[in-house]
């Protein structure tokens, strides 16, 4: 029941990076649009864009959720090619392990950045 | 000799069979051998071997049994695909060169003869037969079990397999990794996983849902497509993928397997149906 439930996270990672990349697309280009026919704040890729999205409690929270779900979706991913090499148990369990503990490890490291930069509003 | 008989004899063309050979003991490596076979009509790609045996190599090995399509036995690879060397007439592969290897992700044994060893381990680890809780029920039955059609349509296209290790050797993900349960397996397990009569989907989803079980098909399609028996594989691994997520996330329906039908009251045997022979094995 463990890989069922590795790979139902796996399809619903896939749904929220979906939804997710959406928004991404639309902030990005949608919202250069806009500012090219002048609506909008700033160009999005402008520093001071970027950190004004980021001091946004809608921003901090879609960006942790994108980075879980893109790490925990690519490396099951990475984990499922690799398992298809024929290997032996122990260097399956290694597999296993590394990606949890470096999925883990990057997702602390990125949710802090995000974290950090939303708590600098009003600095 | 009637004259539709002697139409039927009467050559049609003849086509080079280029045949591979290989004796693991004795060759080096596996060698296409060309044989020039006269075709008549409705013959197969199993009649122009045996065509070969009969008049110009008694040494040709291949595995065969029943000739039309039942037994599974003469799987082969036949112009680039895993095909039943009994039911592929040769004039049907439009082509005048009849290409025939052993099945691809087999090893071979003899010439177009391959070792099925792993495709039956792999079946057998799936339990796949009947499970019932009832330890009594499952040796000595008492009797039938209530399924409706539906039910039974849930299953039934999948319990047609005739394990020729067609689906196996047409798969990519078998060519690449040997653990991997394979489209066979993995059908026979989900089709008694979604047999109402049974009760050992526990004990099966330890295969069906392991590292090496279902999760590990790139659903290519390519086994469905090679069936000659018209199972999908590729349905039956997609179903039973579904049923584990929403068994994941609670969503599943919670079903009971059936029970055992009682016995029918003022029932009376069809006299022309005979009696069944007594039991030549002793019940102890």
């Amino acid at each position: 029941m463990r890989e069922s439930k590795l790979w139902a996270w796996h399809i619903v990672t896939a749904a929220i990076i979906l939804v997710l990349l959406g928004l991404h697309m639309g902030v990005m280009h949608l919202g250069a649009i806009l500012h090219a026919l002048g609506i909008g704040a700033g160009h999005p890729t402008h520093a001071d864009e970027v950190f004004r999205r980021s001091q946004q409690l809608f921003f901090m929270v879609t960006y942790i959720l994108l980075l879980g779900a893109a790490l925990f979706h690519g490396l099951y991913g990475l984990r499922s090619m690799l398992f298809e090499l024929s290997l032996s148990k122990t260097a399956e369990k290694l597999i296993g392990g590394l990606c949890a503990v470096a999925g883990f490890a990057l997702f602390i490291y990125g949710g802090y950045v995000a974290v950090a930069v939303f708590r600098l509003k009003g600095v | 000799m009637s004259g539709s008989a002697a139409q039927d004899s009467a050559v049609i063309k003849t086509v080079r069979f280029e045949v591979l050979r290989y004796n693991p003991g004795k060759d080096a490596e596996p060698k296409l051998q060309q044989y020039v076979v006269p075709v008549t009509k409705g013959m197969t790609v199993l009649d122009g071997l045996t065509w070969i045996k009969e008049h110009e190599d008694r040494t040709l090995s291949w595995r065969s049994s029943c000739r039309m399509g039942i037994c599974g036995s003469c799987g082969m690879f036949i112009n680039g695909l895993p095909r039943l060397a009994c039911n592929n007439q040769i004039v049907n592969l439009h082509s005048n060169v009849v290409v025939v290897k052993p099945l691809p992700n087999f090893d071979i044994i003899r010439d177009l003869v391959p070792d099925l060893e792993s495709l039956f381990a792999k079946h057998r680890s799936v339990k796949p037969y009947l499970i019932r809780k009832d330890p009594v029920e499952q040796n000595l039955p008492t009797g039938e079990y209530f399924q409706s059609e539906r039910e039974l349509l849930n299953y039934i296209q999948f319990a047609y397999c005739i394990k020729c290790g067609l689906c196996m050797s047409a798969c990519p993900t078998v060519a690449t990794s040997e653990d991997y349960t394979g489209p066979q397996a993995l059908t026979q397990a989900w089709r008694y996983t979604a047999d109402t009569r049974d009760e050992g989907a526990k004990e099966r989803a330890k295969e069906l849902y392991s590292t090496h079980g279902v999760y590990r098909c790139h659903f290519a399609g390519a086994c469905s497509q090679v069936c000659p028996k018209g199972v999908d594989p590729a349905l039956a691994i997609q179903l039973a993928k579904k049923a584990a997520f929403l068994k994941v996330f609670s969503l599943h329906k919670r079903g009971r397997a059936t029970s055992v039908a009682p016995p029918v009251d003022n029932w009376v045997a069809n006299k022309d149906i005979p009696k069944a022979p007594a039991p030549t094995v002793k019940q102890e």
